[in-house]
């Protein structure tokens, strides 16, 4: 005879390996927001996270290289000394979804984030600042790709 | 199972700078193997840090984000002997969780 205990814990082990299976579709991930990175322009990605339409700020940063070699690994990152950011988006303008990361902004961690991204062609890659009053800021830089990193 | 992620804290002032390394294919599902089939997307869609327990930010990140993906950021008030645990999930519902003490 089986426990409650049991029942609940075999069913919980079904559910993973369903979900691992890919059974349980976005169910376990709620929060990933498939339109922001289904989205092809910065303002469609601003939107499906509810912000207002983008405007170019001098106080975002976006850092990154002139020229990356290998397009398959372009350092780059997002940064802003304003207060009240909601949330840091990095975009590559010419990738197949233009979004590449979004990072949660809250009062623990400084607002600036790093990290490597694949560029298919040369591209201008954006830093996007979300603000807590829907406000939407960026910055554009233009990276040269010598060698894509979407290819193969 | 994934390879373990690799965790850098080093303190600095009133703050932390982590740095993460993670192993992972990140496919982006556009690509082809040799013999034209597409290979499935799979890739990291979201990481969550925390320190000393308590949650501090999360990421969400599309196939853009380069294989073996690399993560730059600093916590504010985490000290020397702090932990910085860090989970990622990917699009098939793998996990991993490390933790790291801040230096």
């Amino acid at each position: 005879m089986q426990t409650r205990r049991e029942m609940l814990a075999r069913s919980a082990t079904v559910a993973s390996l369903m979900a691992a299976a890919g059974l349980l579709p976005q169910v376990a991930h709620a929060a990933w927001n498939n339109a922001a990175f289904g989205a092809k322009s910065m303002a469609d990605a601003a939107k499906a996270f509810g912000g207002m339409a983008p405007v170019e700020s001098a106080d975002i940063t976006i850092e990154g290289p002139d020229i990356a070699e290998n397009g398959a690994v372009v350092p780059i990152g997002a940064s802003t000394s304003l207060p009240g950011v909601k949330r840091l988006m990095l975009l590559v303008e010419k990738n197949p979804s233009v979004l590449a990361a979004t990072f949660d902004v809250t009062d623990k961690v400084d607002a600036a984030f790093k990290t490597r991204v694949k560029m298919g062609q040369s591209s201008n890659v954006m830093a996007v600042a979300m603000m807590n009053d829907g406000k939407v800021l960026f910055a554009q830089k233009e990276i040269k790709v010598t060698l894509g990193g979407c290819g193969g | 199972m994934a390879d373990p992620m690799r965790i850098r804290a080093q303190a600095a002032g009133d703050k932390a700078t982590v740095r993460v390394l993670m192993s992972h294919e990140m496919e982006t599902g556009l690509r082809k193997d040799s013999s034209g089939a597409v290979i499935p997307a799979h890739f990291i869609q979201e990481v969550t840090v925390a320190h000393n327990g308590a949650e501090v930010t999360t990421a969400q990140w599309g196939p853009s984000v380069s294989k073996n993906p690399f993560m730059q950021l600093s916590v504010k008030g985490a000290k020397p002997g702090d932990k910085i645990t860090i989970t990622w999930v990917d699009n098939k519902g793998d996990k991993r969780t490390d933790e790291a003490t801040v230096s």
